[in-house]
């Protein structure tokens, strides 16, 4: 069925709320990539299959008039580590590590007698929380942009509509000009949520302004920060909250023509979004003549080949258009010449989830959330060392101390906190001093870290900084193009040496060059990845130098992380003779008499800690 | 000449982008999954196709992680080595999966074509870090020992 | 845009250049770069040529459009710092091994080495060792030296429209080479050479038949005959400081007799023969209207890609060999007696501005009586080298006049040396009006000048006939498209590989700018005017060839038998 104009659509929500109310009962399997991989459909599969069989189940479709239960996947719902997770409105009970056994217990109990069961209920102390809410993970949050991820069916239209999607698209095709669209963003202060933080409406009015037939709307869904999955969850869990705000992009910029990147590692948002597309499509949102404005457009989605500089926008194009993805010089920016030297207006998943928002409740609405630079929420996927991970979303300039303890629940096992690297392998680290710091553009860019696209990965007291600095320059040296000359060699470089101080090769003046050469990188690389590039080596170098000096004059990792940097001893004191270590040393490198202490050849020794487990009386010491 | 009854579906998935340029990557992604890796003849066929040098194909095919010129394993694995997972501690699970299957830095599938092993960037499931991915089944939070019992599995399956 | 900036505190106005590195320049401050060709695209790789403004900022000037009122330093401390940064981490990854290098005292990352004072590398070089490729003809590629400012990709993409070479792999494993890294001389490289012409290093160069030379030039069984391309005669001087220009005929073949050559000829003189048998070869597709448009076969870069790019127009390209080959065929036929009976080998050695001549002359079909028509080709550049080797001081020569029976040519032969050159000459002899007026009015016709395609319109006894005129095969490329498709018609073809023509040939002295290329084609519309003979029918030793030798040997001038295996 297709919709022709606004009574129509009007129309078809009024009928979808009423589908949606016919469910009496909603089921949301989040099927988000962490549950997915914890065996949700499994479960989705089995609780469809056991309320059908009762004859319960009914699903949003229009015109349908019987009444039941309605069994849905949802996007990710947030505390992915204790998944497959599972919320049952309307009582809004969450459930964790559902197994497919549970799903008799929870039709039996929840759908048929209106009962939480509470062993699958999250714990805080000895509270049995119930509902989100009362859990600090979630009551810590705002959700706008996540707030409908996890809260509805991701695989159909009519469920967006009925809670009010496309509604603001109406209003701006219908009742706002272009104008009057990208004026209301800039009003907002939106701010690229891709890393940059580019006001959106200076964007957009800048490719409104271009003289040109043929202009692209682009969405960058590449997430290229490994320990980031932000935009795939918007992507997977509310598709069509990135195609209304890539809708109204185009109407904002005259643009007939949108394009979707996403990367190839995100296969479930690239189906969800293909389904959405094609959705859209058949009722007429997508298409010739959107809600009878006039206005047409379509979207177009392009999986990524594993390339992270396609992140990068001029490289991002440059693969839409079937090449390698190597940046290229600007002038002239994208909005002059992007795809198909079109203009081009090219935003984050994000920074487009949150347009439905702003056009429908105003700027000034907008701007009460967050600080006054930088207004909005910012999702974040919090990871590592730290008791809750998965994915959140708070008020710009909410302080690190909040997100990483009160949301967060601090360091696991017990740990001290060490770190956070923020912005992936562009940003920087932030320490135990920057617990104060309020997270928004404005704020980390003063202390030289970047908000990125939002990875946060919190690490403890046994993570070598030096290895972080190592892993992340292995990571843009991998990914750099090979384009420029400083970038190129240049990280190359800066590994070597990394790889040299973690295998007790470093000297002094290896920290100079590697200073030296971050700077020269910094300066002169052709784009944002060879720029930042040397980010992380500078914040640690900043802030865990003592580090970095243990390594190369004491030759010693302070954590033991840098197995070169230790050795292993046989405490003569302790050692009974026994000869199980020498046994399982794969280097033969230990030596001894039966009932007398062994010893090890530190020359043989390849430190694979073979003996220290085989050790029955913890004889072995590693120093 | 390409041999069509080696590769009867080439044809076929050209046309399915009316043999449009700007689809290249597309086009080789969909080879790719065709025959799991992508044969030189094929693209030779590709580039008198669709107008394109080879020499550009093979250096689009080359730039990115995904492609392969080499024929790759029945079984594809990918040690997640993004920052989460990394932290996690994903190296051991590499080396254990390197060490059981004889594989080392330059050599990624094994002899007989049963395993694949190769790193990759975060999935996007950090929460359940560390991951791995197998033919695109994703197994969460990992130890050496479990990636090892998953291996084991496949083993069993496939000799039986 | 117009305007005006403050470099290193000197005022510069600008009016319509594109990056402020033109301005920059143009305010007489030799800004070191890799990547930056005003003829081709900007690609912004090498970041040697970064410039920092008054906020400290430092961005790439070539790219970056100048603005008015803009402040700009090009040599502060900083930058200097990391122009020394960004030639260490070059050659840390590079073979340095100049002494032994064929771009030595040509290198443009050897003179900015020196200029910059790099006195030290304080990395160590890569283990690895690739591959050098020595299986072409024309050129060698030494991926150990290139440094990757991806000037021969854009070449022999965006100008050539050739695409041998390309990008592969990414990072720090990038590399330019084939497809599937196979050989070059067995991918679709025409042999023009232009990829060469702009590479800043060794890692693409002429292949040398030097040492080959010398070592006939030195066998008292050989008799050496030489044969001079039109181009070489208004480039080599620039080898030895002179003009752009300037035409050295006499010299060149005073330094040639001086090598040992036993015989020194002018290509020209079968310039003249390929326009009697490329006129009548036309006035034939004319006249039965079939074959049309007809286009040249001279160049064999063209010829090589026509060959691959589009086999179904082979049966168009004009069936005359080229000049060289000409020359070669007829004097190995002419001298075949005499040296049986002396018992010597002749061997003819052609210098040419061109690489693509040494894979034409290796083409197997260019073969008569058992031997290559042409057993070598030297370009412009090694007989420099080769004349520096032997310490002859060559602007000091006298000049001296090429040898007999075959000395004599036209201007119009000479003309082949510039774009253009070959379809004027083919109108003149054409044209019955044979006044000197219809000679100025053939050079006003439309076949002279620097664009990349021109068109022409001759009235030929009360035929209309248009002719085309192209150079870059990027742009015959388009133009044939445009021809199947019906968009354009013509009768008449020139197609020259190199930008400019031959003058532009690889084999050439490089730099090759906008400038010296238009420096080249002067002179040799200068030999034109100063030569005696206008027209290749007026030429003596043509006449005389073609009731001599050729009487009943037409087929030595065509070639037969084409692609007959595939
Ligand atoms: C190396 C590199 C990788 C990037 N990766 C991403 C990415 O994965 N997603 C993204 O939205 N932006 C990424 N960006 C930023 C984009 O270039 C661009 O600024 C952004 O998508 C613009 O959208 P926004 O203004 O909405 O943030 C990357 C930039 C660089 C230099
Ligand atoms: S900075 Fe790195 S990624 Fe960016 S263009 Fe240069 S080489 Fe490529
Ligand atoms: S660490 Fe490994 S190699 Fe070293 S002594 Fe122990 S078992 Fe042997
Ligand atoms: S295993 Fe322990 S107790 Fe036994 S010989 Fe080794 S160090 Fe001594
Ligand atoms: S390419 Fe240049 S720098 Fe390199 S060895 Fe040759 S002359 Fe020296
Ligand atoms: S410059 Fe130095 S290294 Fe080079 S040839 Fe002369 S002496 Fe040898
Ligand atoms: S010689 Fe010509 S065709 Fe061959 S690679 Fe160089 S530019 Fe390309
Ligand atoms: S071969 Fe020469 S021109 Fe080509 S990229 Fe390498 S250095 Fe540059
Ligand atoms: S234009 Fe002249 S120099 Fe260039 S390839 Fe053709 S024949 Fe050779
Ligand atoms: S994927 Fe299920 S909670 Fe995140
Ligand atoms: S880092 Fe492994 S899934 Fe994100
Ligand atoms: S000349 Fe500007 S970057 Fe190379």
């Amino acid at each position: 069925m297709k919709v022709n104009n606004i009574e129509q659509f009007e129309k078809v929500a009024v009928a979808a709320r009423k589908a949606l109310e016919n469910q009496e009962k909603r089921v949301f399997v989040c099927c988000g990539t962490g549950c997915v991989a914890a065996g949700s459909f499994g479960i989705y599969e089995e609780l469809k299959r056991l309320v059908a069989e009762k004859g319960l189940l009914v699903d949003v479709v229009l015109e349908a008039e019987e009444k039941g239960i309605g069994i849905k996947k949802s996007g990710c719902q947030g505390l992915c580590q204790l998944g497959p997770l599972v919320r049952v409105e309307p009582f809004d009970y969450q459930y964790f590590r559902v197994d497919k056994q549970d799903c008799v217990e929870i039709i039996e109990k929840t759908l048929l007698q209106n009962q939480p069961v509470e062993r699958l209920m999250y714990q805080s102390g000895s509270r049995v929380c119930h509902t989100p809410v009362e859990i600090p993970f979630y009551s810590e949050q705002t959700r706008l942009v996540l707030g409908q991820c996890g809260q509805i069916d991701c695989e159909n239209i009519m469920e967006y509509i009925a809670k009010g999607g496309y509604t603001a698209a109406g209003k701006a095709l219908l009742q706002m000009t272009p104008e009057q669209i990208c004026d209301e963003i800039s009003k907002s202060n939106l701010r690229g949520r891709g890393g940059g933080g580019y006001p959106a409406g200076r964007k957009w009015s800048q490719v409104l302004a271009q003289n040109s037939e043929v202009k692209y709307v682009v969405c960058n869904g590449d997430e290229g920060d490994p320990g980031a999955f932000m935009d795939g969850s918007v992507m997977d869990g509310n598709p069509h909250s990135v195609l209304e705000g890539m809708i109204i992009a185009g109407y904002a910029c005259k643009a007939s023509e949108g394009y979707i990147y996403v990367r190839a590692e995100y296969p479930l948002s690239v189906a969800r979004l293909q389904l959405a597309v094609e959705q859209a499509r058949e009722i007429g949102l997508l298409g010739e003549n959107i809600l009878g404005s006039g206005f047409s457009f379509d979207i177009k989605i392009n999986k990524g080949a594993g390339a992270f500089v396609c992140g990068e926008s001029s490289a991002l194009t440059q693969s839409i258009e079937g090449e390698r993805g190597m940046p290229r010089v600007k002038p002239p920016r994208t909005v002059e010449q992007g795809l198909w030297g079109k203009p081009t207006m090219l935003n984050n998943v994000e920074t487009f989830a949150n347009v439905p928002h702003i056009i429908l409740k105003g700027a000034q609405w907008y701007r009460s959330i967050g600080p006054e630079n930088s207004p909005g929420t910012k999702a974040f996927a919090i990871t590592g060392n730290v008791n809750n991970t998965g994915l959140i979303e708070v008020p710009m300039g909410t302080l690190l101390k909040e997100v990483i303890f009160d949301i967060g629940g601090g360091i696991n096992d017990g740990k001290k906190f060490k770190a956070v690297q923020i912005g992936g392998p562009s940003g920087g680290c932030l320490t135990e001093t920057h617990m104060e710091l309020p997270l928004d553009f404005d704020s980390l860019k003063k202390v030289g870290a970047m908000i990125g696209s939002g990875g946060l990965v919190v690490m403890d007291e046994d993570t070598c900084m030096v290895e972080v600095a190592r892993f992340f320059m292995n990571f843009t040296q991998k990914e750099s193009c090979g384009k420029c000359v400083p970038c190129r060699e240049g990280t190359k470089r800066m590994l070597e040496i990394l790889e040299g101080i973690v295998a007790g090769k470093g000297s002094l003046e290896d920290l100079d060059m590697l200073e030296e050469l971050a700077d020269t990188i910094s300066s002169t690389a052709l784009c944002g990845l060879g720029k930042t590039a040397p980010s992380p080596v500078i914040s640690t170098l900043k802030y865990f130098r003592d580090e970095y000096l243990a390594h190369v004059v004491q030759k010693k990792c302070p954590t033991r992380n840098c197995k070169s940097l230790s050795s292993f001893v046989i405490n003569e004191a302790l050692c009974k003779g026994c000869s199980k270590c020498a046994k399982a040393c794969p280097a033969t490198a230990i030596t001894g008499k039966v009932k007398e202490a062994f010893v090890i050849n530190n020359r043989k020794c390849i430190k694979c800690g073979a003996c220290v487990e085989a050790c029955p009386f913890s004889a072995v010491e590693e120093v | 000449m390409l041999d069509k009854s080696k590769y009867p579906e080439v044809d076929g998935i050209l046309a399915g982008y009316a043999y449009n340029r700007s689809a290249l990557i597309a086009m080789l992604q969909e080879i790719q999954s065709a025959y799991n890796y992508l044969p030189e003849e094929v693209l030779e066929h590709i580039s008198t196709e669709i107008d394109i040098p080879l020499s550009k194909i093979f250096s689009v095919a080359t730039f990115y992680e995904n492609f392969s010129l080499e024929p790759k394993g029945k079984y594809i694995i990918k040690i997640c080595d993004g920052t989460a997972c990394h932290v996690k501690k994903s190296i051991p699970i590499l080396d254990t999966i390197k060490k059981e299957l004889g594989l080392n830095s330059s050599k990624h599938t094994t002899d007989d074509f049963l395993f694949t092993l190769e790193t990759v960037s975060c999935l996007g499931a950090c929460g359940l870090a560390p991951v791995i991915l197998v033919n695109g089944k994703v197994y969460a939070k990992m130890t050496p020992e479990s990636a090892l019992a998953v291996i084991k599995e496949i083993k069993e399956n496939e000799s039986k | 845009m117009k305007g005006s900036m403050l470099i290193d505190g000197q005022r510069v106005d600008f009016n319509g250049e594109k990056h402020i590195l033109e301005v920059i320049r143009k305010a007489g401050i030799d800004l070191p770069t890799f990547c930056y060709h005003s003829e081709l695209s900007i690609y912004g790789a090498c970041r040697m040529c970064m410039v920092e403004d008054k906020w400290g900022g430092i961005m790439a000037s070539c790219s970056t459009v100048p603005k008015d009122g803009m402040e700009i330093y090009t040599n502060t401390q900083k930058l200097k710092k990391h122009r020394k940064m960004i030639l260490e981490l070059i050659l840390a990854n590079h073979d340095r091994d100049c002494t032994v290098c064929e771009k030595t005292g040509r290198c443009i990352l050897q003179e900015l080495a020196i200029r910059f004072g790099i006195k030290k590398v304080r990395f160590d070089k890569d283990e690895k060792e690739l591959p050098v490729d020595n299986s072409s003809v024309s050129i060698v590629r030494n991926p150990n030296k290139c440094i990757l400012c991806g000037d021969c990709v854009r070449m022999c993409n965006e100008v050539q429209g050739v695409g041998a070479l390309d990008f592969a792999y990414r990072g720090a494993k990038m590399q330019v080479t084939t497809a599937f890294n196979r050989p070059i001389s067995n991918v679709n490289c025409v042999n023009c050479g232009q990829c060469r012409t702009v590479c800043p290093t060794g890692a693409l160069v002429i292949k040398r038949d030097i040492d080959n030379a010398w070592e006939v030039l030195n066998d008292k069984n050989k008799f050496v005959i030489a044969q001079i391309a039109p181009a070489v005669r208004v480039a080599i001087g620039e080898e030895f400081g002179l003009e752009p220009g300037s035409v050295t005929m006499g010299k060149i073949v005073a330094a040639l007799r001086r090598m040992g050559f036993n015989q020194v000829y002018d290509t020209s003189m079968a310039a003249d023969l390929t326009v009697m048998e490329e006129s009548r070869e036309f006035a034939g597709c004319l006249q039965k209207g079939e074959r049309l448009p007809l286009f040249t076969s001279c160049c064999p870069a063209w010829f090589k890609y026509a060959e691959q790019k589009f086999p179904e127009l082979m049966e168009q390209v004009s069936t005359c060999l080229s000049p060289q080959q000409m020359f070669g065929a007829v004097i190995k036929e002419h001298f075949k007696t005499d040296r049986e009976a002396e018992g010597r080998e002749t061997v003819v050695i052609s210098i040419m501005p061109c690489t693509a001549k040494k894979y034409e002359a290796a083409r197997p079909e260019n073969r008569n009586s058992g031997t290559r028509d042409v057993d070598m080709v030297i370009t412009t550049q090694e007989l420099a080298m080769m004349i520096k080797e032997n310490g002859i001081m060559f602007n000091e020569l006298e000049e001296e006049a090429v040898d007999m029976p075959f000395g004599l040519s036209s201007g119009a032969g000479v003309l082949f040396g510039a774009s253009g050159g070959v379809a004027e000459a083919v109108l003149r002899h054409l044209c019955s009006d044979k006044t000197i007026g219809s000679l100025k009015n053939l050079a006003f016709a439309g076949t002279r000048g620097m664009e990349g395609v021109k068109e022409a319109e001759i009235e030929l006894d009360g035929r209309k006939v248009t002719i085309a005129v192209v150079h870059g095969l990027k742009n015959a490329e388009a133009l044939v498209k445009m021809i199947k498709a019906g968009e354009k018609q013509y009768d008449f073809v020139e197609v020259m590989a190199c930008p400019g023509g031959c003058i532009g040939g690889a084999g050439q002295p490089v730099p090759q700018s906008a400038h010296i290329k238009k420096q080249r084609t002067k002179g040799i519309y200068n030999a034109d005017s100063g030569s005696t003979i206008k027209r290749s029918e007026e030429n003596p030793t043509i006449i005389a060839l073609y009731e001599g030798i050729l009487k009943d040997k037409h087929e030595l001038l065509h070639r037969h038998e084409l692609n007959k295996e595939s």
